[in-house]
Formats: C-alpha cells, sequence, structure tokens
C-alpha cells in the first residue's frame, strides 16, 4: 500500500478532510490477508530459534486481570509473577507490564516499583466507552495520579460506526493530553480498537490509521470481553498500517493485540506476522506486546519443556 | 455382480486422543500384520507430540470423570460392556488374526475380555468400602480414609494379549476415577483402535482414554517423564534394562509406578491389586456431635 499523508494536520483538520482520508485508505483483501496469515502461521520455529521467541515473548506481555473479583492481593500477586515469571529460573525475563482497572493501579505500582515492570492501566470506562467524556477524563487521570505509566484507552465504537470519526479522533486527543505527567515523560496511551465489533479489515485498517492520527503511542485490538479479540489477520492489518504510517509520517507505532491469545504456538506466529509485515524493529517490547493472562503459563511451560527436555504440567505454574 | 467386482473398503486406522480420531502429529505410520505375515493394515505411529496432546486432553479429561459419582462410573463402564459384546464379530475376527487363534479359542478370550470389564465395572462403587476405612481414633472423630484417583496414568499394554491384557490393565485405572493413555501392543494393535471405537460411540466423555498406537520404546520415556503424569504401568515392558530407565525417569515427580508383570493381571482372579496402586488415601476427621 502506498498513502502518502501530505501533513497530517490538513487531515486532521476536518470532519470532511478527515473522512475523505479514511475512506480513501485502500480496502483491504480479505481472502488476501487470512491467506497470507494463514500462511505465516505455517512456518517452523524450532530449537535455539523458538528459544529466543518464547523469551522474546514472555518480555512482551502485558500481564493483565480485568475481573470484577480483581483485589489488591491478587495484583500483587500477579505483579510478584510478572517481576520475576519462573521463580526458578533466574534466566526467564519479565513481562512488560502489568495491566488492570484503574483503582488497583497503587497496589500494582508498590510492587513493581524500581523492577522495570511497567503498570497499564484501563480507563475510560473500560470496556464499553460508554461514558461522557469528563468520565473518562477523570478516570484517566485517577490512572496516572495512582501511578501508571501506560494507558489502555477504548475508543468510542458506536461514534465509528457511524462515521462520527472526528469524534473518535478528538477524544484520543483529549485523553492523550491527560497523560501528561508532571517532571516525567508522559504515559503512552495505547488506543483499543475493539476489533471484535468493527466488523470489517477495512474498518480495522481506518480505526488504526484515526488512532494513529489522533497520536497514539499503541493500537491495540481488543478488550479481551468481545469474542472474536485478537486473531492473527487482525493483527496482520493492524501491522501494515503502522508500517504504512512510518513510512508516511516517519513515527513509529506500536501494536497489541489482546485477548484469545492462550498458547505459546499462537505467540510465536504473531512474532513471525510482525517481523515479516512489520519489520523487526517491532520485535521488542518497547513496539509490541501481548495483552494476555493465561499465555505467560503456556510459555513458561514451552520454556522448561526446552530447557529440562520433558514435559511439564499446570501444576508447575501458578493459577491466575 | 460378483462379490470380487466390489472395490475394498480400506480402513484408515488413527489415534484416539480427547474423544477423536486423528493421525499421528508425525504424519507416520507402520505396517500391522497377522499371526502368517500376511499385511493387514497401515496404523497410525505415535510421537512424543500426540503423547504430549493424549496427555493434556486426560488432564481435562480429569476434572469430570473423577468427579462423576461412583455409581454413573459403572453405568458408563457397563455400556461399554454392552457395546463390547454388540461387536463381538469383530473382536474375534481381530484377536484371530493377530493373535493366530482358531475361532473358538478367540472366541474365548473375547469373552474373558467382556467378563472383566463388566467385573471391573462392578468395582465402581464398591472399592471404597472395601479400600476405605473408618478409622478408631483417640478423640471425639468420625474419621474415615476414602481412596480417591491419583490422576493421569500412562500405560505401556501388554503386547502380546492385545485385546484380554489391554482391558485387564486399562479397566482397573479408570474404574476409580484416573484418566488413562494407553500404548498400545505394537505388533497387534488393531483390537485397541477397536476399543477406542467402542469408548467413543459408549457414554465414556472424551480424553478419559486416550489410545496411541506405536513404539513404547519411543514414546514410553516421554510418558514417563511428563511431570503431568501421576502413574505409570510398565505392564508391556519387556526390556528389563527399558523398564530400569522408565521407572528412574518416573522418578522425578514421585509418579506411581507398576513393575512389568506385578500385580499379574493375567489370572482368573485379579482382585483389587490393579486399582489399588492409583489410588491416593484421602482422611477425612469431622467432629463428633454438640
Amino acid at each position: 500500500m502506498s498513502t502518502s499523508v501530505a501533513g497530517v494536520d490538513d487531515v486532521t483538520a476536518s470532519e470532511p478532510s478527515l473522512r475523505r482520508f479514511l475512506a480513501g485508505l485502500p480496502g483491504v483483501d480479505q481472502v488476501g490477508a487470512e491467506a497470507r496469515a494463514a500462511t505465516l502461521a505455517t512456518r517452523s520455529i524450532k530449537t535455539t530459534a523458538k528459544q529466543q521467541a518464547l523469551d522474546t515473548a514472555i518480555s512482551m506481555i502485558d500481564l493483565t486481570t480485568l475481573e470484577g473479583q480483581d483485589t489488591p492481593g491478587k495484583v500483587r500477586a500477579l505483579s510478584a509473577k510478572a517481576m520475576r515469571p519462573d521463580p526458578t529460573d533466574s534466566s526467564c525475563p519479565s513481562a512488560a507490564a502489568v495491566c488492570v482497572y484503574p483503582d488497583l493501579v497503587s497496589a500494582a505500582a508498590s510492587t513493581v516499583a524500581g523492577s522495570g515492570v511497567l503498570v497499564a492501566s484501563v480507563a475510560t470506562a473500560f470496556p464499553s466507552g460508554r461514558a461522557a467524556l469528563d468520565v473518562k477524563l477523570a478516570d484517566t487521570r485517577d490512572a496516572i495520579e495512582a501511578g501508571a505509566d501506560e494507558i489502555d484507552m477504548v475508543i468510542d465504537r458506536g461514534a465509528f460506526l457511524t462515521g462520527r470519526y472526528s469524534q473518535v479522533h478528538d477524544e484520543i486527543v483529549t485523553i492523550k493530553a491527560a497523560c501528561g505527567r508532571p517532571g516525567r515523560e508522559p504515559a503512552h496511551l495505547k488506543v483499543i480498537l475493539e476489533t471484535g465489533e468493527l466488523a470489517t479489515y477495512d474498518n480495522v485498517r481506518r480505526a488504526s490509521w484515526l488512532a494513529m492520527l489522533a497520536g497514539a503511542d499503541f493500537i491495540k485490538t481488543s478488550t479481551g470481553k468481545i469474542s472474536p479479540a485478537a486473531t492473527l489477520p487482525v493483527a496482520l492489518v493492524m501491522l501494515e498500517a503502522v508500517r504504512d504510517f512510518r513510512l508516511a509520517t516517519g513515527r513509529m507505532v506500536g501494536v497489541k493485540p489482546a485477548g484469545g491469545i492462550r498458547s505459546a504456538k499462537d505467540a510465536i506466529r504473531h512474532l513471525v506476522v510482525v517481523n515479516e509485515v512489520a519489520g523487526p524493529e517491532w520485535l521488542s517490547s518497547r513496539w509490541f506486546r501481548f495483552g494476555a493472562s493465561s499465555l505467560l503459563n503456556d510459555l513458561l511451560l514451552q520454556r522448561t519443556r526446552m530447557l529440562t527436555g520433558r514435559y511439564s504440567g499446570p501444576d508447575y505454574v501458578t493459577l491466575d | 455382480m460378483s462379490v470380487s467386482d466390489r472395490l475394498d473398503v480400506r480402513k484408515t486406522y488413527k489415534l484416539y486422543i480427547g474423544g477423536a480420531f486423528p493421525r499421528s502429529e508425525s504424519g507416520r505410520t507402520y505396517e500391522a500384520f497377522d499371526a502368517k505375515g500376511t499385511f493387514l493394515a497401515n496404523v497410525a505411529r505415535a510421537s512424543r507430540k500426540d503423547a504430549r496432546d493424549a496427555v493434556s486432553a486426560a488432564r481435562k479429561a480429569f476434572a469430570g470423570w473423577s468427579g462423576a459419582t461412583p455409581y454413573n462410573r459403572g453405568q458408563v463402564l457397563y455400556r461399554v460392556a454392552e457395546m463390547l459384546e454388540g461387536r463381538r464379530e469383530q473382536f474375534i475376527a481381530e484377536v484371530m488374526a493377530g493373535e493366530g487363534l482358531r475361532r473358538s479359542g478367540a472366541g474365548d478370550v473375547v469373552d474373558r475380555a467382556i467378563d472383566r470389564w463388566v467385573w471391573y465395572a462392578g468395582w465402581a462403587d464398591k472399592i471404597a468400602q472395601v479400600h476405605g476405612s473408618a478409622n478408631a481414633v483417640a478423640g471425639p472423630y468420625f474419621d474415615f480414609s476414602l481412596p480417591e484417583p491419583t490422576g493421569i496414568v500412562a500405560t505401556i499394554a501388554p503386547q502380546e494379549s492385545s485385546l484380554f491384557g489391554l482391558v485387564s490393565v486399562l479397566a482397573p485405572v479408570i474404574v476409580t476415577g484416573n484418566t488413562a493413555v494407553v500404548v498400545t501392543s505394537y505388533s497387534r494393535p488393531l483390537p485397541a483402535m477397536t476399543l477406542a471405537e467402542v469408548l467413543a460411540t459408549s457414554d465414556v466423555p472424551g480424553g478419559v482414554v486416550n489410545v496411541l498406537t506405536g513404539d513404547s520404546t519411543e514414546v514410553g520415556p516421554w510418558l514417563a517423564s511428563h511431570m503431568d503424569v501421576n502413574g505409570i504401568d510398565l505392564a508391556g515392558v519387556s526390556d528389563p534394562d527399558l523398564a530400569t530407565a522408565l521407572e528412574e525417569a518416573a522418578a522425578d515427580n514421585l509418579k506411581r509406578v507398576l513393575r512389568p508383570g506385578l500385580p499379574a493381571w493375567d489370572v482368573a482372579d485379579p482382585g483389587i491389586h490393579r486399582m489399588t496402586p492409583f489410588l491416593e488415601t484421602k482422611t477425612v476427621w469431622h467432629p463428633i456431635g454438640v
């Protein structure tokens, strides 16, 4: 795809120009995208390459708990696991971040402080996003004040699907402005597109561009509350978008598939797609993340299997 | 049209994992011959990854099967015996071919196999009375010891007796609530796969029994070292060095191990000796009164 953005400001200047730009993005070849993802998924990653892929995947995990039943105790336990995923092996990398609801950010932040593991918080009336802008802003500020390093916001899918692109754009810009932290660099903003509700790959591509134009640091597939969540073709379309966005503007944006990635095999397939579509520069936790909870256990089991030469079992990892 | 004009409908033998019949992940097969050396069938040759998949299927099925009431398990296993009876002729043909028996001898073997299955099915709601106990303790407590299933049991089935031997080592494992991964007789795998078809069409939940055809010297070490397998029965291992190696590998997570030949399965009354090794004892202290 070759899209040249003459100037981001021109595109986002008005509702009609934004709509013209997004409508002018080339459509996604659905069959082609799914076939490409399926082909890449057959790549065989073995032995030392697999070991490296497993460690890379572990270091990219946003270890997530977003349940009504979450407690500070559970969040502290999860944070401890993020810092030291395999307590028996100090060579195991730590996860990238823990991802929790805003009211539990302080519990996570106090546990991971100084460890290099970041704290991500969902905000803006997660997961539906159905609240007034004031409420969303207050939600975001709460999380920042409690010590969140990253904010995972949801877009207003209703507005997007009815074509009110400016509203979605402006909301992202406003939340981004609220991510500022006095004396430190602003919290990273991940924008959740909830691709399961966007219906088409064309919409995924448009929403990705819209979020990036509005200043997103990361684009994230899903809340994890809707099925289907992250699928390989969706990740592929979003990785194409970040690649093209960098070609057009020079700015690099990260991608975070979340929800539904449960096996190490799935994770490695995603890494192959990252490498082939966006490029090896994206193969770090700075530019690619997995939003997951049970994935980490499977990665650890596979890692143990590689290191010990025998199969491990669910008795040897934590119940989260 | 004469009979010889019909095309043969050849059967594709596969594995039985998690209630489904997949081909081996490795794509490999081997040839099975009858007792006279005539080609019988191409059979799937299980790999270590098939063993891994079988163990995860067995783990998934464990909660449901061990949580079912003993009465229910007994009924389900009796239903299997009914289905075995319905396939009697097929089993007789396969035992005749594989073990080189005459028809009457093969008929006897199949009858013994079905009878043994029924016999074990009856133990489902009785083993706790025989193997459990009410304990006299020095305090105001009702104190009970109850047998509970160990978990996943990997079994190397007897190599010579491909049906009766298999039934004699498999039934005692699952009747108490364990789930099983069985490696069948290498050279006589067909009755085991027919048994798998019986299990798939009776009420046994998928994953409770997983059947792998293939070389136990290849798959056995992976099952023996697998940290999520809780017990291993070496009934069909004839090489003493391999038996020792498997037992050593099994020690890493303290698997319960049955050595080759003990306790004997090829006897008229096997008693409870093949059930009890794969049971754990839970003791409950219950305060009396007030």
